[in-house]
């Protein structure tokens, strides 16, 4: 650790000068988009998926779109990120024709595997709501679909935020392999610095502070999401 | 205004409700009673579906609900009912507990209402035999409006008008029952379903619920009612069902049933409870 100062003059040089400090902010800016646009859209499909297979099968759609529900969590929680992306990437967009910039499809693909971890938070929150809101929702002549947007989701979501902050968390760690399919994220920025400085300790331990933070963040938020939702169930 | 025919229901093996068959008109006040496993509540809740019967009819207004072509929500809006457990929307303040569904019924039907004027302007452009629109003379501000203004009169009514902007979870079991009954009352039903409404309540709280339906009932609404309160259905019932074994065994005045019932289970029934 003698020559630390070193290392950090040397970091400090590629950050400032050679436009290190851009390409960290591009990759912080990738990094976010990707956890937050792809939790959004895992919370929408997955409340849709979550939706459809706590819905009563009497009948012969819910049956075959509980199937489907199924085999698609199967499918991405059965296969690791890094194997969605380079499938997605690599495989199947090029086999049906459309050409995507990374960064998209890091998106979506992060979407759907956040819908299947999602579906099956909401499910549980969804079975924790008391039957009986279902069940004067229904008496009162609201329909399946509006009741269960109404009054048994937005309860659902209550019961099952902290578990839906900590997906938020793991999404934005696991943002970190989208360089697989080169997406500039934060490890593509600290990377950039390193290998031009030929220096790796001082980058790495920065972005590791800059993960850091961004998690206390996004933790405090969720806490403050959760005190907001908590109104309703204080006495005053 | 209920006619219930042949009404069966079952789990499986066991048979809870075996072949009931009667009639609830106008104005009555039926009290059902009988031994937990009777069936009582599993008929209650057959009257609007909220349990599929097995087979049978029960026909409301003329319209078989227990037939599952019928569209039940649109039944359901006349038939108010109350749970044992109050039900109220924990996600919502009070008042929106009253408002939430004649708004969103409301606004779904100027939603269709607007949606097939749409089909038959076009429909009209290409089509000699013109059809009339459906006259639209409300809007979603109004429908929001007095459905408020309806909640308000509502909670005066029972008193509770300070508590309009509160959660349930800040009200007393009886608030919370009382609110449950205009929730209800607040759809205008044709007959009221109360599925023991004081069974969860503390003693001292189960005076205000009745009194409550007691009001309902002078007013000449049509009231089923399943309870323990033996003094509640003698005072209130012009009808009193008596059930077991998912037979009604007996049907009777009140008076009949309390003073000279005829039924050997009838009698050891009551002589425990009173």
């Amino acid at each position: 650790m003698g020559n630390f100062d070193k290392k950090l003059e040397k970091f400090w040089e590629i950050f400032i000068e050679h436009g290190g400090y851009a390409k960290v902010l591009t990759g912080l800016q990738n990094t976010l988009i990707i956890a937050i646009v792809g939790l959004a859209l895992g919370i929408l499909i997955g409340t849709l998926i979550a939706i459809i297979r706590v819905t009563p099968q009497y009948r012969r759609l819910p049956k075959i779109l509980n199937a489907l529900s199924v085999f698609y969590v199967g499918l991405f929680r059965g296969t690791p990120i890094v194997v969605q992306l380079l499938l997605a990437y690599y495989v199947f967009l090029p086999l049906i024709g459309v050409n995507l910039p990374a960064l998209q499809v890091c998106v979506i693909v992060f979407g759907l595997n956040s819908a299947a971890y999602v579906s099956e938070i909401m499910r549980s929150g969804i079975l924790s709501v008391d039957p009986g809101q279902m069940e004067a929702g229904r008496a009162l002549g609201l329909s399946y679909r509006v009741t269960m947007l109404k009054i048994v989701v937005p309860q659902a979501v209550k019961n099952i935020l902290p578990t839906l902050g900590n997906e938020f968390i793991s999404l934005i760690k696991e943002t970190s392999v989208v360089s697989f399919v080169g997406a500039a994220d934060l490890y593509v920025a600290f990377n950039y610095i390193g290998s031009n400085s030929y220096e790796f300790m001082v980058p790495y331990l920065v972005m590791a502070v800059i993960y850091i933070v961004l998690i206390a963040l996004a933790a405090m938020l969720i806490k403050l999401m959760e005190r907001s939702l908590r109104r309703s169930d204080r006495r005053h | 205004m209920i006619d219930v025919i042949n009404l069966k229901k079952s789990y499986g093996q066991l048979d809870v409700l075996k072949d009931i068959t009667t009639e609830i008109k106008q104005g009555e006040k039926i009290a059902i009673i009988g031994p937990s496993g009777s069936g009582k509540s599993t008929f209650l809740r057959c009257l609007n579906c909220m349990e599929d019967p097995t087979s049978g009819s029960i026909i409301f207004d003329g319209h078989d609900i227990a037939d599952m072509r019928v569209n039940i929500n649109i039944h359901r809006r006349r038939m108010g009912m109350v749970f044992q457990h109050f039900n109220l929307f924990n996600n919502k303040t009070v008042i929106d507990n009253i408002m939430l569904a004649p708004v969103n019924i409301g606004l779904h039907d100027l939603r269709m209402k607007k949606l097939h004027n749409m089909w038959l302007r076009f429909r009209n452009v290409f089509s000699a035999n013109k059809k009339p629109l459906h006259p639209i003379n409300t809007s979603k501000a109004r429908i929001k409006a007095e459905a408020k203004e309806h909640a308000m009169r509502l909670l005066q009514r029972i008193g509770l008008a300070d508590k309009a902007h509160g959660y349930p979870s800040t009200l007393s079991g009886g608030q919370k029952q009382r609110i449950a009954i205009v929730r209800a009352l607040a759809m205008n039903p044709k007959v009221l379903l109360f599925d023991e409404p004081t069974s969860a309540l503390d003693p001292e709280m189960v005076g205000e619920v009745l009194d409550l339906i007691k009001q309902l009932a002078d007013e000449g609404m049509t009231m089923v009612i399943v309870t323990h309160e033996m003094g509640f259905a003698r005072e209130v019932a012009t009808r009193v069902l008596f059930m077991n074994e998912g037979n009604i065994v007996e049907d009777d005045t009140p008076d009949r049933i309390f003073t000279s019932p005829q039924h050997p289970r009838t009698k050891e029934f009551l002589s425990k409870v009173l």
